[in-house]
């Protein structure tokens, strides 16, 4: 019973750290523009299959290297192009927008979303691809009965790393101070010296990167890479970043491993607690219902929301 | 006046023979994007086979030449799409369509056929309830669930395990597979110690394997689609899950053994409704034949789609007519060697004699077992 309840702890914190992840950047861009970049979801889209791309070309031209080389140049190509495509996103389709009424940036992001998803079907084909195992699965045995494999590791490690990475970064250095300047209210900002266009493409930048290694990181997990891999993530990480309090990075943080946990926990033991009557088939529903009783109760989201001061 | 009368008379004679019939249009449709694309496209293929071939031998119907001409449409496995697109070919003014692939659009796009009268063979829609709505013009080329899920149920009771978990993945060839499972599995003596729940766009099952393993099962039944299944086997490896594995046709094909990579062994088994590509009369030959057109291997329905495209063929030179309401009853007593068997359907539309072929992974390939 324990066991059970380890494991789908486990499972949970997997799945819950790269929604973390991924909510990061909807909840960095959000709390600047105040827009929901629905095409968040199409970026870690993008990561994963260039990743894939650039493993199976290093694979054909130097075969026989240790698989951590090839992983490691998958992250290493993955990261521009994705970083590339979140600057292009800001510069063309939503910086003409900013001072739109909020419906247009949204159906904008909507569009790109589209269209990234397009371009990916058009490039990488439509049939689902096989991501290689670089790193291995072998299963560890923890405690008796729970198991996890170097990947899971992988993926919690590297995900912890980068929030760690983004939080030292955002409250420790003077860029950091510039985003959280912009962030409050960038016309005040702009007065006092920041760069804020400046600041918001690299907000894009850094939510793409981290959006390029959950990519490759899900990839990983899961063996397969297919053009609308994007959606359902995007999606999920979004639903934590509102969880945990759009707008703010600690609750993007808390959202996304807090969902992840629900889900696991929920799918498993939806049925027993319910006596039958609901059953996993009802997974993907429970965390939006959780969702809505946490704001029912707490609209701004378990650690509130941060938006920009619009003055 | 006469004159003209006269050529009047000869062009309105020579009309009888227009054009227009000369094109004959055959839809098919199946999901030619999302998870399953590379099935959908194999259907595809091989109904185009059989127009080829047709077109190669040259028909004659009503007393002049008719060219087949497949009409391809993407239904991306969703109902809603399905009927939409079903609705485009009735427009279009086919003649008989071939499809669809997934069950959850066969079944309402069937009605649409039906309303229009055009005659619908579907290659590889096996929830039983399709044929048992009573609709003159739907025929499949594939035995149905109620045969294939009672065989994958009392092979696994009875061979592999009493303690039995089924996960279906909620659409309606999933939901009637594993219903049909339970009750096979229930028939020989075994017990189901669970009954999980996923969908057809998930790829992390971790949860609901972890519960299926605290039930200690000895096999896990999976109804639903290889793009899934590949995943599914690779976590429960991940999991250290010790129970054998086996999937319906749908996870039966080349694509889960490259999808789940090393997780899969000789404890994993599949059903396909049929015999065995080899054993089909037909079947080597036409390997090949797909092969050497379309440079990809068979993945599992093409040669079930060449026979329900060969079907209509058939019924149309049997009743002299591309007319749907005049070919119709034609179709229905059709016999003729297909590529997968001797075709011909029952009162109900479903395939006579369907047989279910056991196949266990072995090396790259899966083998089928003498049952």
């Amino acid at each position: 019973m324990l066991q059970t309840l380890l494991q789908q702890i486990i499972n949970g914190l997997v799945v819950g750290s790269v929604y973390a992840v991924v909510a990061l950047g909807y909840t960095m861009v959000y709390g600047i523009l105040g827009l929901i970049n629905f095409a968040h979801g199409e970026v870690v889209m993008v990561g994963a299959l260039t990743a894939l791309s650039a493993i199976l070309y290093l694979r054909e031209i130097a075969p026989g290297l240790n698989p951590l080389v090839y992983f490691g140049f998958g992250l290493l190509a993955a990261i521009p192009v994705c970083m590339a495509i979140g600057y292009t996103m800001e510069r063309v389709a939503y910086r003409r927008l900013r001072n739109a009424p909020r419906l247009a940036p949204l159906i904008t992001a909507i569009g790109v979303s589209f269209l990234l998803q397009t371009l990916a079907m058009v490039i990488w084909g439509r049939s689902y691809h096989s991501f290689p195992q670089l790193i291995p699965t072998t299963p560890l045995q923890v405690v008796h009965g729970v198991f996890i494999t170097p990947v899971q590791i992988t993926t919690i490690g590297l995900s912890a790393a980068m929030m760690a990475g983004l939080v030292l970064l955002v409250m420790r250095t003077r860029l950091g101070r510039a985003m959280r300047a912009t962030a409050e209210n960038h016309r005040i900002a702009a007065l006092m010296g920041v760069n804020t266009n400046g600041i918001i493409a690299l907000t894009f930048l850094l939510g793409s990167g981290l959006a390029a290694v959950a990519g490759v990181m899900i990839a990983s997990n899961y063996g397969v890479a297919h053009y609308s891999m994007g959606f359902l993530p995007g999606l999920k990480a979004f639903t934590a970043a509102v969880l945990g309090g759009i707008g703010n990075l600690a609750g993007a943080m808390v959202g996304g491993i807090l969902l992840g946990l629900i889900e696991a926990i929920g799918a498993g033991y939806i049925e027993s607690w319910t006596g039958g009557w609901l059953n996993s088939s009802y997974q993907d529903i429970f965390a939006f219902i959780i969702l809505g009783i946490v704001l029912v109760f707490r609209p701004t989201g378990l650690l509130g929301e941060r938006v920009a001061d619009r003055a | 006046m006469k004159k003209s009368a006269i050529l009047v008379a000869l062009m309105a004679a020579l009309a009888g023979c227009s054009k227009e019939d000369s094109v004959v249009k055959i839809g098919h449709v199946a999901p030619l994007t999302g998870n399953i694309a590379h099935l959908g496209k194999d259907n595809e293929n091989g109904a185009r086979l059989a127009i080829d071939d047709a077109n190669a031998a040259g028909v004659t119907i009503g007393g002049h030449k008719v060219t087949f001409e497949l009409v391809g449409e993407d239904d991306q496995a969703d109902p809603k799409t399905g009927n939409i697109v079903a609705q485009r070919l009735v427009d279009a003014g086919v003649k008989g369509v071939v499809g669809h692939l997934n069950s959850g659009t066969t079944i309402p796009a069937s009605r649409i056929y039906d309303a229009a009268g055009i005659p619908m063979i579907s290659p590889s829609a096996t929830n039983p309830k399709l044929t048992q709505a009573g609709l003159k013009g739907v025929f499949r080329t594939i035995a149905n669930d109620v045969q294939q899920g009672s065989v994958m149920g009392a092979y696994a009771a009875n061979k592999l395990g009493k303690k039995v978990a089924i996960i279906d993945d909620r659409t309606a060839y999933g939901q009637g597979l594993a219903d049909e499972v339970e009750k096979g599995v229930k028939g020989a003596g075994g017990e189901v110690v669970a009954r999980e729940f996923t969908s057809n766009q998930a790829t992390d099952f971790m949860a609901i394997l972890t519960k299926i393993k605290a039930t200690n099962p000895e096999v896990i039944v999976y109804a639903g689609m290889d793009a899934q299944g590949g995943p599914m086997l690779k976590q429960v490896k991940q999991l250290g899950i010790d129970a054998k594995w086996i999937t319906g046709d749908g996870g039966c094909t080349p694509e889960i053994i490259k999808l789940a990579g090393d997780s899969i062994s000789d404890k994993t088994y599949c059903t396909q409704p049929g015999l065995p590509p080899d054993q089909m009369q037909g079947g080597k030959d036409f390997k090949e034949r797909y092969k050497a057109k379309y440079g990809t291997e068979v993945q599992i329905y093409a040669p079930y789609a060449y026979d329900a495209a060969k079907a209509i063929i058939e019924a149309m030179k049997k009743a002299d007519s591309t007319d749907p309401a005049k070919y119709l009853p034609e179709l229905k007593k059709i016999t003729f060697k297909g590529v997968t068997a001797d075709v011909a359907f029952d009162d109900k539309g479903d395939i006579k004699n369907g047989a279910v072929t056991v196949y266990q992974y072995d090396n790259g390939n899966w083998k089928a077992l003498a049952n």
